[in-house]
């Protein structure tokens, strides 16, 4: 609270937004927000590569589901900003440095829901489909995978929206987009970068979501009772 | 066409095996019931036939080649497969789950829907239906997409692991009919499991009937089981209605009909009453030249003229040559004229079954 009370102190006197200073600095949001979108794209997709094979592996071979649990809980649990100095002597102040926590961050969340996603394809489906002579890898990609995309997707979401949260904390080595905007502010007691990096955040947060949502709602047709079909009578 | 030689199926871990040496021989275009308790290695028996389960013993010959020689895939695509709550693909339309099995066996786009045209016509299936999701059919199309889907290759076997369980009962026997439309057009080899031993009388040429351990205690048409079980278990297990279950394998068209009490709605009341009397039933029906116009009873002559006067009334249910003497006797009981009248397309009457006449094929 003391903390709190002297930053409020040191803003006092200064207007809550001074529009002009956006303006001069159109550029730098619109080269943050890039920097934003790319790093958390980039790891979430990372992530789901990775996520993805161990979900299947997990769904094939049960026993392996509580050591790879274990392993991806372990690295969920590093602090963020410990999680990115240990790794600066190895990487340095590159994207990489961001970007493995990030990764790591999200391999458990869309481990997750991607094996849930594949557990929830009811087993009359499977036998059927096992039963008509679908091999192995059909069943996987024709059947449990489609049927476990809305699973998936929710997964994804919810690693986009924290991971958008998170690469905030990486302007500590200056690649934290929107989030330089928060250090800026924080910095210099000036509250318009301040408010203008939380905002463009979690605009670009829910942005993302909303995307997803309608993402999936097109290539799952048949979740939503009625929807998108135009039958030809 | 398929024949099981002493095959054992034993889960790891269990004691007694869940199918200890079953030797059945089912012939070609032959549909065999498999009925049993629970637990008994109905569906372990099935399901090793395409091989969803391993036998651990024996040998299961399909058109004289072992299955266990051959690619699980491949033989699985030759086999129809359905099950009790279908299995269809959730994801898929109509249309994409019954063309799943020729697309894997890799038919072009026009002998698809040749194919499929011929199958919503069999099945009496909407065409509409076919851009849909499973999820938008009522229980009993999705159990006919799921039959169709299961036939949509052409297989000469199929085996059904309780096929119209999930559906009314009402669905059911409508289901049923169909199916043995579809059987007697087709002829397929078919493998089914049942716990009903009334849908194992109706559907199938033999049953096999298994005991726990999937030990073979009868393997004989329905008509036999139920004159001359095998065994006290046999008898058990087909209940104490052996008389009336078979009243199930006799069609109506099988036997002589009786007359029953007719006038023409021109006739006198007073030959109306003298008809009425004689058969002792208290009533009378109404057939106008071969037509059947209801039914008329004593006190409602009452100061008419001809018998045609009175309206006739319905009569509460009908029975047709196609029907069975159960479903008669099911008539017989609850009408309130204490006789099913039967009739032939278009109402032409043929006469009428009493209870009598009904339990002479029971002692028969
Ligand atoms: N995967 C399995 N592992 C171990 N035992 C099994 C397995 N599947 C079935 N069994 C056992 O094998 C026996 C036969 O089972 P099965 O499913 O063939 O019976 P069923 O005749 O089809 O019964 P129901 O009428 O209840 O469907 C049962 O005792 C069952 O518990
Ligand atoms: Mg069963």
């Amino acid at each position: 609270m003391g903390m709190l009370s002297l930053v409020v102190a040191q803003f006092e006197g200064e207007p809550i937004v001074r529009w002009q200073w956006i303006v001069d600095h159109l550029d730098d949001v619109w080269s943050r927000g890039l920097q934003h979108v790319v790093l958390t794209g980039s790891s979430v997709t990372i992530g789901l590569a990775i996520a993805f094979p161990l979900a299947v592996l997990a769904s094939r071979h049960r026993w392996t589901i509580p050591p790879v649990t274990w392993a991806i809980g372990i690295l969920y649990t590093i602090p963020s900003f410990a999680f990115i100095f240990l790794l600066l002597p190895i990487t340095g102040l590159s994207q990489t440095t961001v970007g493995i926590p990030l990764v790591a961050y999200s391999i458990l969340i869309l481990f997750r829901n991607t094996l849930a996603g594949l557990d929830s394809v009811e087993a009359d489906v499977r036998e059927a489909a096992i039963g008509m002579g679908l091999s192995r890898r059909q069943v996987l990609w024709r059947v449990e995978v489609p049927l476990a995309v809305p699973v998936i997707i929710a997964g994804v979401r919810i690693a986009i929206v924290s991971a958008i949260g998170l690469v905030t904390i990486a302007a500590l080595i200056g690649r934290g987009g929107f989030g330089q905007f928060i250090l800026l502010g924080l910095d210099t007691f000036f509250p318009t970068p301040l408010l203008l990096g939380v905002v463009l955040s979690v605009a670009l947060a829910i942005l993302a979501d909303l995307l997803l949502l309608g993402l999936q709602r097109l290539v799952t047709p048949w979740s939503t009772p009625g929807g998108t079909r135009t039958v030809a009578t | 066409m398929i024949s099981l030689e002493h095959v054992e199926k034993r889960y790891s871990g269990t004691a007694a095996p869940a199918v200890g040496d079953l030797t059945l021989e089912i012939g070609e275009g032959e549909t065999v019931a498999l009925v049993g308790p629970s637990g008994c290695g109905k569906t372990t028996t099935l399901k090793m036939i395409n091989r969803l389960i391993e036998p651990t013993g024996g040998r299961i010959l399909l058109d004289s080649t072992n299955v266990l020689d051959q690619d699980p895939v491949l033989l699985r695509r030759g086999i129809g497969y359905v099950i009790q709550h279908t299995g269809l693909l959730p994801h898929r339309t109509i249309r994409q789950n019954i063309s799943t099995v020729p697309r894997l066996v890799a038919w072009n786009d026009e002998r698809i829907a040749a194919r499929i045209a011929e199958l919503i016509e069999i099945f009496d299936l909407d065409a509409e239906l076919l851009d849909r999701y499973p999820a938008e059919l009522s229980g009993g199309q999705r159990q006919r997409v799921g039959v169709a889907r299961a036939l949509a290759a052409d297989p000469p076997v199929m085996l059904m692991d309780e096929p119209f369980a999930a559906v009314d009962p009402i669905v059911r026997g409508r289901l049923q009919d169909q199916f043995l439309d579809i059987q007697a057009r087709l002829r397929k080899t078919i493998v089914f499991v049942t716990h009903d031993v009334d849908e194992a009388i109706k559907l199938s040429d033999r049953m096999a009937i298994l005991n726990v351990g999937g030990v073979l205690e009868q393997f004989a048409p329905p008509e036999t089981v139920l004159r001359e079980p095998e065994n006290d278990f046999v008898r058990e297990f087909v209940g104490a209605e052996r008389g009336l279950k078979r009243l199930a394998l006799i069609k109506v068209g099988d036997i002589e009909v009786d007359d029953g009490p007719v006038v023409s709605p021109s006739a006198s009341a007073d030959e109306a009453r003298r008809v009425i009397d004689e058969a002792g039933f208290g009533w009378v029906s109404v057939v106008d030249e071969g037509e059947l116009l209801g039914w008329v009873d004593r006190h409602e002559l009452e100061g008419c003229a001809t018998a045609g006067e009175p309206t006739p009334r319905p009569f509460s249910a009908y029975v047709t040559a196609r029907d069975s003497l159960r479903q008669a006797l099911d008539s017989v009981v609850t009408s309130r004229t204490a006789a099913a009248v039967v009739v032939s397309e278009g109402q032409h009457y043929r006469g009428i079954l009493t209870l009598e006449r009904i339990s002479k094929e029971i002692v028969a």
